[in-house]
């Protein structure tokens, strides 16, 4: 029985197979289009259908934008040249109008002699704000950026620019005034200092000093109201300025969520809240229109100003609400690790508990940033002139009435260029902080 | 004595020549009460700890033995009764408890090293922000600790990268780092696979035969066997029976203690 198959069993190789390429079906991009594309019946029919719906869209669109038209003085003048080029009633996009006109839609009415300074403006920011950025680069260069907004104000708005000096000056003083506190009387009084003496400062001291030092010493370039920014600029502005605010008060007012005082926890539920259940929309009409009823007459207190305050308001509670999110997911395990050490609470927070609690935040942060900065067009109602509001007036002109697509694409690709930096950074900082810490 | 115990024995000499008791007191609990909620976790507490003291305390689980020692350092809090560690009263004054919890070294069953720092930034965080130790001085005593732990060339990893054995090693050193008076340890190796115990315990005897006051909340019996000098059962919160190993181990009191014992040593 156990022999039977020996015979037949029996095998040995005299020749060596050498290796052989794969079928041609099985590499490249012919297997990659039948397992990707065309991998079963219903594969076929979402690939057939995806493809139809892709073409119907591209024929009508590709005409549109490939036939368009540059120079023009207007809309009327560009169909003429469509007709003549490309017969009447041909699909042509009318880009002469962003020609005529991309310098309103990125300044509003910006003087155009101090275009350089917007420009620049931004320039100083995105350096500015580099090493906040990019980890990789020296600390010591986080000096410059605590400068940028001084330097970006000062430039964006111009006048004497001992203001901005005599504004950063009172940071300056309420550092020395909570190191003299600590010495003084501990913690608690060197907080109360830091916070009061600077306020103190900026009510009363901060402006007479600066005129002082202007009477002296005159230099500064000339002051541009806040009524002349407009555009993708204004947009701008007020979306990054919001951004920037919004971070540390939306981190404070988390931390104030879960905190055990009972006032504090109160005040940041009832804060985040109430801003967060209201639209932007509503929030922007009281920053225009309710805030003078509160205001002493004849306040004149900065209408951009008070939009980005409402505009850091709101976001921060969306902020405070995404960071909770993160110091929930956080084992309990890393607040009694940092408490044996003896670490105090603001050291735990900041040296333990924030970095990981942020980074797992960042998606849901970056995600609330790009929705703020999208939601700055909503300016638009309260009279603003941002992008959207000079479409509107471009084309009230007689030039440009009844275009739109152009004026929209422009905007709509601006907008995305931004945002999309934005996900990508924040990608970048993901497997940045994955790689370095798994 | 047990097979455990002659194993942490036959492993290694014990030198006994530092593990001496003095008669300076460490930490004095009295009449210590405490309750989550409305339930009685801890009861009536009383134990004075002595300079140089081992004490190993064991219990069924949900018998208190954690909570006892995570009142030591304020990371629970009591509600009734005085905790005095190292000469200062813990009380909600939030100053002592900051100064206490750096003079008590404290190790967690699941280790809580910082995942987002490297193993040697884990060891000089707390001198470097708590104790203002300059940066160079504090690397120089982490590393001196890594390398009694045994893990001095891991030390520009991170925790998510070394073994449990090792983590635990780390937060020992972490602990180490700020050169404190008495350890506690809540159940150090009870997270950790059978192979990876061993150089855990080793690195705990180490500590043991140097003096350190240690407070050890652990289901390692060989361990209690070769370096306590005291073992104390707990169970509903209070404590039930306290001995000198050999005796607490071959000559049981209580009805409680025996049928601890049996069910832990009887296989």
């Amino acid at each position: 029985m156990s022999d039977t198959h020996a015979q037949t069993v029996r095998f040995v190789r005299d020749s060596m197979i050498e290796p052989q390429e794969p079928p041609i079906s099985e590499t490249g991009v012919i297997r990659w289009v039948r397992e990707n594309l065309f991998s079963g019946w219903l594969n076929i029919l979402l690939t057939v259908v995806s493809l139809a719906v892709i073409y119907f869209a591209l024929s009508h669109l590709l005409p549109w934008f490939l036939q368009m038209v540059w120079n023009a003085g207007s809309l009327s003048e560009c169909r003429e040249i469509r007709n003549e080029r490309y017969g009447p009633d041909a699909a042509s996009a009318c880009f002469a109008v962003i020609r005529e006109r991309w310098h309103q839609l990125l300044f509003g009415f910006y003087p155009v002699e101090a275009y350089w300074r917007a420009v620049l403006g931004f320039v100083v920011f995105l350096a500015g704000m580099s090493p906040v950025l990019f980890t990789s680069l020296p600390r010591k260069l986080l000096w410059a950026s605590a400068a940028t907004p001084f330097v970006c104000y000062a430039l964006f708005w111009g006048g004497s620019i001992w203001g901005p000096v005599a504004t950063a000056l009172g940071f300056a003083i309420g550092a020395g005034a909570y190191s003299l506190g600590f010495r003084a009387g501990g913690k608690l009084a060197a907080s109360i200092a830091a916070i009061v003496v600077p306020i103190l400062y900026w009510l009363f001291l901060a402006g007479p000093l600066a005129r002082a030092l202007t009477g002296i010493a005159p230099i500064g370039l000339p002051f541009i109201p806040s009524d002349d920014f407009g555009g993708f600029m204004l947009s701008t502005i007020i979306g990054l300025s919001a951004i920037l605010l919004s971070l540390p008060l939306g981190i404070l007012l988390a931390l104030g969520r879960q905190s055990h005082l009972f006032i504090i926890n109160k005040v940041s539920i009832g804060f985040i809240e109430i801003i967060r259940g209201v639209p932007l929309i509503v929030w922007l009409f009281t920053a225009s229109l309710l805030l003078n009823y509160f205001l002493p007459p004849g306040t004149n207190f900065d209408l951009m100003l008070r939009v980005i305050i409402m505009a850091t308001l709101f976001s921060s509670a969306y902020i405070a609400e995404v960071v909770r999110g993160g110091l929930a997911a956080l084992p309990s395990g890393q607040y009694e690790g940092a408490d044996s050490l003896g670490l105090d609470y603001w050291q735990s927070m900041r040296l333990i508990i924030l970095p990981q609690a942020l980074k797992i935040s960042i998606p849901g942060i970056v995600n609330t940033f790009i929705g703020l900065f999208k939601d700055t067009t909503l300016v638009v109602f309260i009279g603003l002139l941002d992008p959207i509001g000079l479409s509107n007036s471009i084309r009230a002109t007689t030039e440009w009435n009844g275009i739109y697509w152009e004026l929209f694409v422009f905007i709509g690709v601006l907008f995305f260029i931004c945002c999309f930096s934005m996900s990508r950074y924040s990608i970048y900082l993901e497997r940045k902080l994955q790689r370095e810490n798994r | 004595m047990t097979d455990a115990a002659l194993e942490v024995e036959q492993r290694r000499e014990i030198d006994r020549s530092q593990m001496t008791v003095s008669d300076e007191v460490a930490i004095q609990i009295t009449e210590m009460n405490k309750w989550f909620g409305s339930f009685h976790v801890l009861r009536d507490i009383n134990l004075t700890v002595y300079r140089g003291e081992r004490i190993v305390i064991c219990g069924p689980s949900g018998s208190g033995k954690s909570t006892l020692i995570r009142c030591l350092n304020a990371l629970e809090e009591h509600q009734a009764g005085r905790i005095v560690v190292d000469g200062t009263e813990l009380s909600s004054d939030l100053k002592n408890i900051d100064t206490i919890r750096s003079e008590v070294g404290m190790v967690f069953q699941h280790f809580n090293l910082f995942p987002h720092l490297t193993i040697l930034e884990n060891c000089t965080l707390a001198p470097l922000w708590v104790r203002k130790t300059p940066k160079k001085e504090a690397e120089e005593t982490a590393m001196h600790f890594l390398e009694k732990v045994k893990i001095p060339e891991q030390a520009d990893k991170y925790p998510g990268q070394l073994s449990g054995g090792q983590q635990q090693r780390v937060a020992i050193a972490r602990s180490l780092c700020m050169k404190p008076r008495i350890m506690l340890f809540d159940e150090p190796t009870s997270a950790l696979d059978p192979e990876m115990i061993k150089e855990v315990l080793d690195t705990m005897i180490e500590l043991a035969e140097e003096g350190m006051t240690m407070l050890c909340v652990t289901h390692e019996m060989g361990f209690a066997q070769a370096v306590a000098n005291r073992v104390i059962f707990m169970d509903q919160g209070q404590i039930v029976e306290q001995n000198e190993p050999k005796e607490f181990f071959n000559n049981p009191q209580s009805d409680r203690t025996k049928l601890f014992l049996s069910q832990i040593l009887g296989h």
